[in-house]
């Protein structure tokens, strides 16, 4: 049946009719228009930048301009080492972006720490507080690998439906889309970590051990 | 490069031109020589503008200011002392015993200072002042009114080790945030326990 | 140039002609500030009358990690102090331990720190002149420029060192591998196209109306504040000081090499930016001379040890004229495997020392601006 659906359409469209569902409307403007934020902590926003520049070109795949406000961006490269210092900033700005919003972790450093981990002042990754969608593992990722990143959270976004349990989290009446930001406390950060989202099932791919 | 006066010949022009200074000269082990001289709190800012102004040395760069901290160690050493000592037939003789005394030496917290001079292309000279102990008297003079590289220089050794640095014109945290309360490149920190073993699932 | 108490105490005074006084906290979150840098900012109207730097926000206790591992360990972390300029990083540090341990290098070593630490002297430079145009509303495009001769050098680095950005190159007494001919004429190729590039980027910058209107006169830094205040690099030769560690300390082999050290006049935004155009053809000359002369041989004495180094106790302090400024590094040994104290000198850092002088009395617009041109990497002011 889909592929007798798929075969009908291409003929149509050979023909100068273009049909389609408006799931798939949808979902094509999202993922074609995703402008990141200009948000770039350390190294890995070196790589960020060498990917939006001649060689490596990001804006054809719709990152057509990275957006300084928060307000008027769509997704949120957290490119570098998130500190303690700087995590509630983090958080805030993230707080700040309307829906829809995405969250991409550049790096080893804002998936867990990366070879900073042992610091006093480092966060053992941005997934403590606000929920990611895409991680990118390297040290720093080549522009290739931001790149093919924007292609999976495009992969993600086409393969939401608008009912049922694949909802993107925006059409969810009850989920959060702000998440508490953390206070500096004497030693740390208070609290150490968001539960809802560190520990929360289906958006953690890792589990913890103790 | 022009030459500088050795470790020697700099304490004896400072200890004759600012009068009442102690300095001593602390030996480097190492192959780069770069002997430095320990300053007395009293005098410190006076030996440094002497350095700074002098006509011969005009050390006018200070390139670095690190906060070192050393440990309460402990001195073990083997002395002989005369004791009386029981003998196999129950007779007390005095004789020599060898005893391990051990004394505790207290810690300090240690500024190092590295002077250049911009215009006769000469250096370094490094400067020490060390506080009395980690804990509760931990105040050694600025030189930040002398060379204002030392600004944000000290206001680091005070983040990170806690060395009071008196004279200095804005002494805070400088890393840290605001309300952070230890004193974190300290040998006997101990960071929070905040680390979770994690495993990818299958 | 008024003082801060001055203004301050005209502020208090409720003087006349004084507009509202409004705190800004630009930063850690902005377009322009090269990283999560903060300054709180004080203005009367549109004047500047306090700027206090805040930074931390990418403290990541690069000194305690060091201190906990062996002496080669620190390698790959000092790559990502500044991490636009991670060879030169490395060699400030090799330096240190082969001061401190008496390690020799080889000739051939030499040479070829020579020329992977001048190439990197050159794509800073260019990046810097790209960020501060950016930073002046030009939008991309100098920085496009930049970074197409930056994506050149780097394909040199990927191919010697593996990486593109954190080579982890050096080691004490030589390299980590020896370079082929083939890179060698490689390099040869790109840096015959270099002073091409520096002149089409020269030119189509050095008339501009905007650039010069908002540099000209911006941001003086007057020689003895300078001095005083340590600050090194470009940003104190562009005062008039006449103070470059390779022609003072005389390390490595720059002693064979003929480039002059460009001065400035004036000590404002322009002549910095003049400076950096100047260096990159003054680096180039470098490069050309190094490329001809390099020998062949060793890159490396087999007897070096790497892994087990311990040196013996003592301390030493070793430093370079990296991109920035001046980079130091300040090692204690006590004898083990870990070094007791491992302190980096920032030249970022204390180059901002002076900010708050540089910045007082000029429009918030100036602040950008100069800024941009101290040249800061938040890796190596927070470290």
């Amino acid at each position: 049946m889909e592929q007798n659906l798929k075969d009908l359409k291409l003929e149509l469209s050979k023909n100068g009719i273009f049909t389609t569902t408006l799931e798939e409307l949808y979902n094509w403007g999202r993922r074609n228009s995703v402008w990141p934020l200009t948000f770039g902590l350390a190294c890995c926003a070196i790589e960020m930048i060498a990917t939006t520049m001649a060689r490596y070109d990001l804006a054809r795949f719709g990152a057509e301009v990275f957006r300084a406000s928060p307000r008027q961006a769509d997704l949120i490269i957290v490119s570098g080492t998130v500190t303690k210092k700087m995590a509630p900033q983090v958080v805030r700005l993230y707080n700040q972006m309307p829906e829809p919003k995405y969250v991409i972790a550049m790096g080893a450093c804002a998936i867990s720490g990366g070879p900073f981990r042992d610091g006093y002042n480092v966060l053992k990754g941005i997934d403590r507080y606000i929920p990611v969608d895409v991680h990118i593992p390297g040290c720093p990722p080549r522009p290739e690998a931001l790149i093919h990143a924007f292609m999976t959270l495009q992969k993600k976004l086409d393969e939401q439906t608008l009912r049922g349990e694949s909802r993107p989290r925006h059409l969810h009446a009850d989920e959060p889309s702000e998440f508490p930001v953390p206070e500096f406390g004497a030693h740390g950060l208070e609290p150490a970590q968001n539960d809802d989202v560190f520990l929360n099932e289906t958006g953690n791919p890792l589990r913890i051990l103790q | 490069m022009s030459a500088l006066p050795t470790a020697e010949e700099l304490k004896a022009q400072i200890e004759a031109a600012v009068s009442g200074a102690v300095v001593t000269v602390i030996p480097n082990g190492s192959l780069s020589a770069q002997h430095s001289l320990l300053l007395d709190h009293e005098h410190a800012r006076a030996v440094a503008l002497f350095l700074r102004d002098h006509p011969d040395l005009r050390l006018d760069y200070c390139s670095l200011v690190t906060g070192v901290d050393w440990l309460d160690t402990e001195l073990t050493e083997k002395i002989k002392v005369k004791k009386m000592v029981a003998g196999p037939d129950g007779a007390e003789t005095e004789q020599e015993v060898e005893e391990t005394r051990k004394t505790k030496v207290p810690g300090y917290l240690e500024a190092v200072y590295h002077l250049f001079s911009m215009e006769k292309k000469h250096g370094p000279v490094v400067l020490r002042l060390r506080t009395a102990n980690r804990t509760d008297r931990t105040r050694v003079p600025s030189l930040t009114p002398v060379w204002r590289s030392c600004e944000f220089q000290e206001r680091e050794a005070f983040d990170l080790y806690g060395i009071v640095f008196d004279g200095h014109p804005d002494l805070r945290r400088i890393l840290m945030w605001e309300g952070f309360e230890d004193y974190p490149m300290r040998k006997d920190y101990v960071p929070p326990a905040d680390d979770i073993l994690m495993e990818a699932r299958p | 140039m008024t003082t801060v108490a001055e203004l301050e105490r005209r502020v208090e005074a409720g003087e006349d002609g004084l507009g509202d006084i409004l705190e800004v906290s630009m930063g850690p979150h902005h377009p322009s500030t090269h990283g999560v840098f903060r300054m709180d900012v004080r203005l009367e109207g549109e004047k500047v009358v306090r700027l206090k730097p805040v930074f931390g926000y990418l403290h990541r206790n690069h000194e305690k990690i060091a201190e906990h591992g062996a002496y080669l360990h620190a390698i790959p972390y000092t790559d990502r102090l500044d991490y636009l300029c991670s060879m030169t990083n490395n060699w400030g540090y090799v330096l240190a331990v082969e001061k401190l341990a008496g390690i020799p290098v080889p000739e051939r070593a030499e040479y070829i720190r020579v020329i992977v630490a001048e190439l990197t002297r050159f794509q800073n430079h260019a990046g810097l002149v790209g960020f501060l145009l950016q930073d002046m509303g030009a939008s991309g495009t100098p920085l496009m420029y930049a970074f197409r001769e930056r994506e050149k050098i780097l394909d040199l680095f990927e191919s010697l060192s593996g990486a593109r950005m954190m080579c982890n190159y050096l080691r004490f007494g030589g390299l980590r591998v020896d370079c082929t001919p083939a890179w060698l004429e490689e390099a040869r190729q790109l840096i015959a196209r270099l002073p091409r590039f520096v002149d089409e980027f020269e030119a189509l910058l050095r008339a501009n109306e905007i650039l010069m209107a908002r540099t000209q006169g911006t941001g003086v830094l007057p020689r003895e504040l300078a001095i005083n205040a340590g600050v090194t690099g470009p940003m104190l030769r562009a005062s008039g000081v006449n103070y470059d560690i390779r022609k003072v300390d005389h390390y490595g082999i720059y002693d064979r090499f003929e480039f002059r050290v460009p001065l400035g006049d004036h000590g404002d935004v322009y002549d910095r930016y003049m400076m950096r155009i100047l260096e990159m053809r003054e680096t180039v000359k470098i490069l050309e001379q190094a490329l001809r002369g390099i020998p062949s041989g060793p890159i490396m004495d087999p007897k070096t040890r790497l892994r087990g180094l311990r040196p013996k106790p003592g301390e030493a302090y070793g430093r370079i004229e990296a991109p920035k400024g001046e980079l130091g590094f300040f090692l204690i040994s006590d004898g083990s495997m870990n070094p007791y104290r491992y302190r980096v000198r920032p030249p970022s850092m204390i180059n901002l020392t002076i900010l708050e002088d540089m910045c007082l009395g000029h429009n918030v617009a100036d602040v950008v601006v100069i800024l941009g041109s101290v040249d800061i990497v938040l890796g190596e002011v927070d470290r």
